[in-house]
């Protein structure tokens, strides 16, 4: 009995890390493509300039590991700018197919520059003590540093909840998902919204990028190799909605860290399996809007 | 003047390359991964052979070779078998080597066997592949030379009577199971579980896999993953799940400790157990010279790993054979040349061995300790010359 | 007649009739045979990838199906074939490869029923997923697919019994272009037909097509099938040419991959998939040679640029050129 509560438990705990580490490189893949409909493959490559760009500041010149995180996110965000302004706002009225082969595009010259500058293997970090190894949360010893990840998971989803239900900039995002030509003609600056929009979710990303280091490594292919697990999260949640790339990321996270943990000849079936499974029978995702 | 003083100078180059009167030039086609994600390893192999042939010249026995290097991306196999027919039939090629993935060269050993062209191994370590084609001779290892002897070590010397086995659900993986369940139960020791963690293509998330063992409370865990990004990801997850303090000892082949990889574990891989036939950290003199070329050669941060060694040999091999040949390279007489060929390597005394053109080596036990705030392999054991278990005890398809 | 009728009409018939043009790369094909005997490898992995383009093409540029798991019915095909022969014995190259493509067209047939009834973004993660989920269960079905390490023991008799296989690829060259012309010929025989121009409008307005009880459904289903069937054939050739089948073939690169050559040379006009795959591969090929490490950035950077300024792939971009060169006339 005492061994099933125990794996309950850690499939729970390490489910629920993996699922928010999702999250957060996810959700900003979910707004751009409900908000402006652009199908942007090269999100993953954002989680992965914010890992590197995280293993600069402290490798290259010593930030601290938080301050870094941090500084990661911004600086990404900042990055993404002109992409938006330059490459993607000209093809919004493009068929999907541009996108998906525009982004694609992006995606192979990351990789390259990548592979050119910090070379071809796995980069890592060391992080400071207080995140290394267990830590005592009153029920019990966690891993530090996927307690650490759930941590920040919780807050950000805070923060993005207050910033869409509780600012002006949420209320004008919300409107466009929901009807950009309506947004537009009772006077949002939509364009102004989809840089904002950008510029945050490429933020989140390149965050969750650094987050991801300890997780699941850093390598240049990174942004190809994970690119199909934000892609399932965005389609099993449903475009636009933050609850519901929240809801498929957790529910990703627990199936697949029960399924290796339960049924490890398995192998990535599961994950595959349901998200096949969902999308049959919910076409436009969990919390999709026809 | 001037065009006579040119046409002078022109003709004493020409003279100077006929200085060795039977000098031939020897075109070697090398197929390693150069891009995507396994393209580290193809960087160590490339520059360990590239630093055999800055260092030894002589050893080429003044026949000139020329390296055409062909990128075979990723372990599919079409990828490496178009390159090696078009170093064979348009670069007529006399010699391939390179190879870091066992489908890569499996799927080349038909054209090689055809084209009657010999192949140098210098990583692809899945245990039977030499015996697809009469002119493979391999310089790196096979899956058995760790793991088997890390089972027998594991119970006698390491005292546990109880595993689990985690390892990478493709072929070397498989191998490198059952090489470690064949030598530990042959000691008497009993497997409890042996656990795919997920293909080779990317790192997984070890912690679920990890969970289920530190459950099962096994004395030893045993792991095989691909060398490369994998061994940084299960040392650490062993550390953050508190595995050491619970009494659960890791132990693997060299793989999990890979020299370049070392550096970036947490402090709980001090006391780890591998077994394997190189460090960057072996003493001997061969190595400490070799280890210092590098680091002049290619950056006081690099260091040469077994890939970057089997690079190196495997040069030392491809030299030999064209000096014994007289420069003029055949399929047989490259084979004859290295059958028997023993070598002073950074890593020990290596052997082709004569029958199975595999390689005979040391296999070293491996202890993680740590020296100045840095993790350093110590070798605290030593099995001398291991001939490839599978193919000595005739298992599967090394029969 | 209206006027407009009478454009669509003329138009219609001069792109069924055949235009001297379309002579062009069947006799580069030709030349290729014998200006470049050393190549013959590589270009016999060229045929089979642009059989593979057209068989998308299909399904891309006449019916507006964009997939991202077209390998699924490649793969399909090569471990078919594959498997004939390595476990079966079977050596007979063309029935080997007629298996093949009855075994990928057997798949999208079944496959496509249930996906095609999706659109947009969920079709794209379907077909995705049908491809990974594929290459999952190959990798589980070691026993007969060889799993990771890939199928060996893959051999074929000579051609017709008389045409031996060669180590310098002549005769798969020769083979290779012979399906090749085969399949794109019953492919424009299909693109021209009633049926191909009712896909035309499908992807132009399928409600409207409803509207007019078209079975728009059967029809996707129809073209898809065949689609997945010429990828069998395709995959069924690579199988052969290789003798050796590895789960690459059901990859999401290579998915990924021959969508691109076909957006590189332009959609809807089988001699897209012939431009965008020989530039693809030679580029490939050449920059690979240059500096292994880099290729990827010059073929990232070439597909930025076509997507931004020439949006119909390069055949469009020489079709805007000729016509801007008749306007100054």
């Amino acid at each position: 009995m005492e061994q099933i509560a125990r794996a309950a438990i850690a499939i729970l705990f390490d489910g629920v890390a993996y699922g928010m580490l999702l999250f957060i490189m996810s959700v900003g893949l979910s707004i751009t493509m409900g908000l402006m409909g652009f199908a942007n493959l090269a999100h993953g490559a954002f989680a992965m300039a914010g890992g590197y760009v995280l293993v600069g500041l402290m490798v290259g010149i010593g930030v601290p590991f938080i301050p870094a995180l941090v500084m990661a996110g911004v600086i990404v965000a900042v990055i993404s700018i002109p992409f938006e302004r330059y490459l993607y706002r000209p093809l919004y009225q493009a068929d999907e197919l541009d996108h998906v082969l525009l982004s694609i595009g992006l995606v192979f010259m990351a990789t390259a520059a990548i592979t050119f500058v910090y070379g071809p293997s796995t980069v890592s970090i060391t992080v400071p003590d207080y995140l290394n190894g267990q830590i005592d949360l009153g029920i019990g010893l966690f891993p530090a540093y996927r307690t650490f990840t759930i941590a920040v998971g919780a807050v950000l989803i805070l923060a993005l909840w207050y910033g869409f239900e509780g600012t002006i900039i949420g209320a004008k995002i919300r409107a466009a998902v929901d009807n950009r030509r309506m947004a537009q003609s009772i006077g949002i600056n939509v364009d102004r919204l989809f840089v904002i929009a950008f510029a945050l979710g490429s933020g989140l990303a390149a965050l969750g990028g650094g987050l991801a280091i300890e997780i699941i490594g850093m390598e240049p292919t990174f942004a190809l190799t994970y690119l199909v697990f934000f892609l399932i999260v965005v389609a099993v949640g449903g475009l636009g909605s933050i609850r519901g790339a929240f809801v498929a990321a957790l529910l990703l996270g627990l199936i697949d860290t029960a399924g290796k943990y339960l049924w490890p000849d398995g192998g990535a079936f599961f994950i595959y399996a349901v998200t096949v499974a969902i999308l049959l029978i919910k076409p436009m995702g969990l919390f999709g809007k026809a | 003047m001037n065009i006579k003083k040119l046409l002078i100078g022109s003709v004493a180059i020409f003279a100077l390359s006929l200085g060795g009167a039977s000098a031939a030039k020897v075109k070697i086609g090398v197929v390693l991964p150069y891009t995507g994600g396994a393209a580290q390893f193809g960087e160590q192999i490339d520059r360990g052979m590239n630093l055999f042939i800055q260092q030894h010249r002589a050893a080429f026995g003044g026949h000139e070779i020329e390296l055409i290097k062909r990128d075979s991306k990723r372990p599919g196999g079409d990828i490496a078998k178009n390159a090696v027919q078009e170093l064979i039939t348009r670069q007529k090629v006399d010699l391939l080597t390179g190879f870091v993935f066992s489908p890569n060269a499996m799927a080349s050993a038909p054209l090689i066997t055809q084209g009657k062209v010999p192949m140098v191994i210098m990583n692809a370590g899945t245990a039977w592949i030499p015996k697809l084609s009469p002119y493979i001779a391999r310089v790196s290892f096979t899956m058995w030379h760790a793991g088997y002897p890390m089972g027998g070590y594991a119970m006698n010397k390491l005292g546990c009577k109880t595993a689990v086995i985690g390892f990478t659900n493709y072929p070397p993986g498989k191998d490198s199971r059952n090489a470690f369940t064949t030598g530990f139960e042959k000691a008497g020791g009993k497997v409890l579980e042996a656990i795919p963690m997920g293909g080779p293509r990317q790192v997984p998330d070890f912690t679920p896999f990890f969970q289920r063992v530190k459950n099962a409370k096994p004395d030893c865990f045993y792991i095989f993953v691909p060398a490369g990004n994998h061994a940084v990801a299960v040392v650490k997850t062993y550390a953050n799940l508190g595995m050491k303090t619970a009494g659960i000892r890791l132990i693997g082949p060299g793989d999990i400790t890979q020299d370049t990889k070392l550096q970036s574990m947490p402090k709980e891989a001090e006391g780890m157990i591998t077994v394997h036939h190189y460090s960057a950290d072996y003493k001997t003199p061969v190595n400490i010279a070799f280890v210092k070329a590098w680091k002049a050669a290619y950056g006081a941060d690099t260091t040469p790993d077994f890939m970057g060694v089997a690079g190196y040999d495997g040069m030392a091999a491809i030299a030999h054979a064209i000096t014994a040949q007289g420069g003029a390279v055949t399929a047989e007489g490259t084979m004859k040349a290295l059958s028997g060929w023993s070598y002073d390597s950074p890593r020990g005394k290596i052997t082709i061995d004569p029958e199975t053109r595999d390689i005979i080596q040391d296999s070293n036990v491996h202890k993680v300790v740590s020296k100045g705030g840095r993790l350093m392999i110590e070798v605290i054991d030593t099995i001398p010359q291991v001939k490839d278990p599978c193919k000595a005890h005739a298992i599967g398809k090394c029969k | 007649m209206t006027h407009q009728a009478d454009i669509a009409r003329r138009y219609m018939v001069a792109r069924e009739n055949w235009h001297w043009g379309e002579a062009l790369p069947w006799l580069a094909i030709v030349a290729a045979f014998f200006v470049f005997p050393d190549y013959l490898a590589l270009g016999t992995q060229i045929i089979i990838a642009i059989i593979f383009a057209l068989s998308l093409d299909l399904i891309l540029g006449y019916a507006g199906i964009i997939t991202l798991g077209h390998a699924a019915y490649f793969g399909a095909g090569a471990y078919a074939t594959g498997m004939l022969s390595a476990h079966l014995g079977w050596s007979e190259p063309i029935s080997a490869l007629l298996f093949g493509g009855l075994v990928g067209g057997a798949l999208g047939l079944v496959t496509g029923w249930i996906l095609l009834r999706y659109h947009g973004l969920t079709l794209l993660m379907l077909t995705l997923a049908t491809a990974i989920l594929l290459q999952e269960g190959a990798n589980a079905a070691e026993d007969w697919t060889g799993g990771f390490d890939g199928l060996v023991g893959i051999s074929f008799q000579p051609l017709l019994g008389s045409f031996e296989f060669d180590l310098w690829g002549k005769t798969y060259f020769c083979y290779a272009v012979a399906v090749l012309l085969l399949c794109f010929l019953f492919a424009r025989a299909v693109v021209h037909s009633a049926f191909g121009r009712s896909l035309a409008g499908i992807k132009g307005n399928v409600e409207r097509m409803h509207g007019v009880g078209t079975p728009v459904h059967g029809r996707l289903v129809a073209i898809y099938t065949i689609s997945a069937a010429m990828a069998g054939l395709a995959g069924g050739l690579f199988a052969e040419s290789n003798a050796y089948v590895t789960l690459d073939v059901l990859s999401f690169s290579r998915s990924g991959t021959v969508l691109i050559m076909l957006v590189l040379g332009g959609t809807g006009r089988l001699y897209g998939a012939f431009v965008g795959t020989v530039a693809y591969m030679v580029l490939e090929d050449e920059l690979a040679k240059l500096s292994p490490e880099f290729w990827e950035f010059g073929i990232g950077l070439l597909l930025v640029v076509v997507v931004l300024f020439f949006r119909r792939g390069l055949l469009g971009a020489l079709e805007d050129a000729r016509a801007r060169m008749g306007g100054l006339k």
